[in-house]
């Protein structure tokens, strides 16, 4: 399994031709306390760059972008009633949706572990 | 941020790293642990808030004879030594200068406890509407902490050792550190809550004194907001504001329509020909916040506007206040809450309080189960 991570802070677990998808923990402490988010249906087929939910926290509404293209095979329906799981554990418990992959971006727009590392650095 | 003011208790702050944002010109908390954490507290604990930023006017000089009444919407000579109430002071317009609480130190000594970012606006209007007695502007020299939630008052008893019994809206002094201090039993939460004014030389020692009790956390601003909004209550510059009346704004029982004040023939006015638009409170069908400057919809018509929204914790969905046309009849109806395209929330009139389970009113001797 290999994870990924995107300059819009998603990250990816890649096995096969599945792909696990949520924020990474950067992004939830941005959003600050969520509370609420729209799950994708199961089933719908979606590009990568396109919205793949809205989310909303105390601050703001916001949208989370898709980083692969696919067809959506299952939700975390957990975080209809408790969004907050995400803030917890962004990366483990508050993942988003799970998906069939039928393309994957440019290797150039998806980042290891360390460059994702450095690129929140970067960002001060 | 080297213009912005800081409190004195910003040092005691900064050691614990809050995140820090700008409000009426000072650099204050917006949350420490998180909001919506900060909101639980305080509904079922102890939260203090850093609310030294607010403005604090001093008045001596006989009541009747300064004509200082026909400053405030509430009768002064009603207020009993020792108790404050809340109302406003309007323009010529019955345009809302500010709202604020009026407490009656003494037969002839008034303090006057306004908003931060209309602390100078305040003084000029007062001062224009007197004619004898002494104003001052003493926010400088008053710290102000809030200490609010179910347990507040057996801390305030135990680990300050004030032996506090006070109704709502009772002002009292008190001894601290050898320092002469009042409280007042007032807030902006909805839960059993004081207000403490004291010197700003002793305020970062009993901040700390109050952090270090087990019952209690600090809240900041964020947390603020969703507490007095969960209420209904109104933010200055959001849901009042010189361009809203207290009979648009749903707040004329904090009126006294049997005294003289600035502002009193616009209202007769007003209530003799109809107010334009009105104040609305609503929840939505959903975990979805309206937010400030959405659009309220009935039946695809725009009606008015959203002034104040969030995510409400205690009851798991949106609320807001708003102003709508008041033409619009929307009872029962659901309507819609819009931002572009993106947005379109289901929402319906609610009645206030959104929170009904605060502890306000605990009686004075209360134990909390």
């Amino acid at each position: 399994m290999n994870i990924f991570y995107t300059n819009e802070h998603e990250w990816l677990k890649i096995d096969g031709d599945q792909a696990v998808i949520g924020i990474t923990e950067y992004a939830a402490k941005q959003l600050g306390d969520i509370t609420y988010i729209e799950l994708p249906q199961i089933g719908t087929s979606i590009k990568v760059t396109e919205v793949l939910c809205d989310i909303e926290s105390v601050k703001a509404a916001s949208d989370i972008y898709c980083p692969v293209s696919g067809q959506i095979t299952e939700v975390n329906s957990k975080l209809q009633d408790s969004p907050e799981i995400i803030n917890a554990s962004p990366q483990e418990d508050g993942w988003i949706a799970k998906i069939h992959i039928q393309e994957l971006p440019d290797k150039s727009l998806l980042m290891d572990h360390q460059q994702y590392t450095q690129y929140i650095d970067s960002l001060g | 941020m080297n213009k912005l003011k800081k409190t004195p208790l910003y040092e005691e702050h900064s050691r614990i790293n809050p995140e820090f944002g700008s409000f009426a010109g000072w650099i204050l908390p917006l949350f420490y642990e998180g909001i919506i954490p900060e909101h639980n507290h305080c509904r079922t604990n102890c939260s203090i808030f850093d609310t030294c930023h607010m403005g604090i006017l001093n008045f001596k000089g006989d009541i009747a004879a300064s004509g200082i009444e026909t400053a405030f919407t509430r009768s002064i000579s009603r207020i009993p030594n020792g108790h404050g109430k809340y109302g406003f002071i309007l323009n010529e317009n019955a345009g809302i200068i500010d709202d604020l609480i009026l407490f009656r130190i003494s037969d002839d000594e008034l303090m006057i406890v306004v908003n931060a970012s209309t602390v100078n606006k305040d003084f000029k209007a007062i001062s224009e509407r007197i004619k004898s007695g002494e104003l001052t502007d003493v926010s400088k020299n008053t710290a102000k902490i809030d200490i609010q939630g179910p347990l507040c008052l057996d801390v305030l008893r135990d680990t300050l050792n004030l032996p506090v019994e006070q109704k709502l809206f009772e002002i009292r002094k008190y001894a601290l550190l050898d320092k002469k201090i009042l409280l007042s039993r007032t807030g902006y939460t909805g839960e059993l809550g004081y207000e403490l004014f004291l010197p700003p030389d002793i305020a970062p020692r009993i901040w700390r004194t109050l952090i270090n009790d087990p019952r209690v956390k600090p809240a900041g601003l964020g947390a603020r907001d969703i507490l007095r909004l969960e209420m209904g209550y109104s933010l200055y510059g959001s849901d009042i504001s010189e361009d809203t009346t207290p009979l648009q704004a749903d707040l004329a029982f904090f009126i006294d329509m049997d005294k003289n004040f600035v502002g009193k023939d616009a209202l007769l006015e007003e209530k003799k020909r109809g107010h334009e638009k009105c104040k609305i409170a609503f929840a939505t069908e959903s975990r979805r916040a309206p937010r400030q400057g959405y659009s309220i919809l009935l039946d695809n018509i725009e009606i008015g506007k959203v002034s104040s929204g969030t995510f409400a914790p205690s009851l798991n969905c949106g609320i807001g206040l708003g102003y709508i046309d008041s033409k619009s009849k929307v009872s029962d109806a659901t309507f819609m809450i819009t931002k572009g395209k993106s947005i379109n929330i289901a929402a319906k009139l609610v009645k206030l309080p959104f929170y009904k389970k605060g502890t306000l009113r605990y009686p004075h001797t209360n134990t909390l189960h």
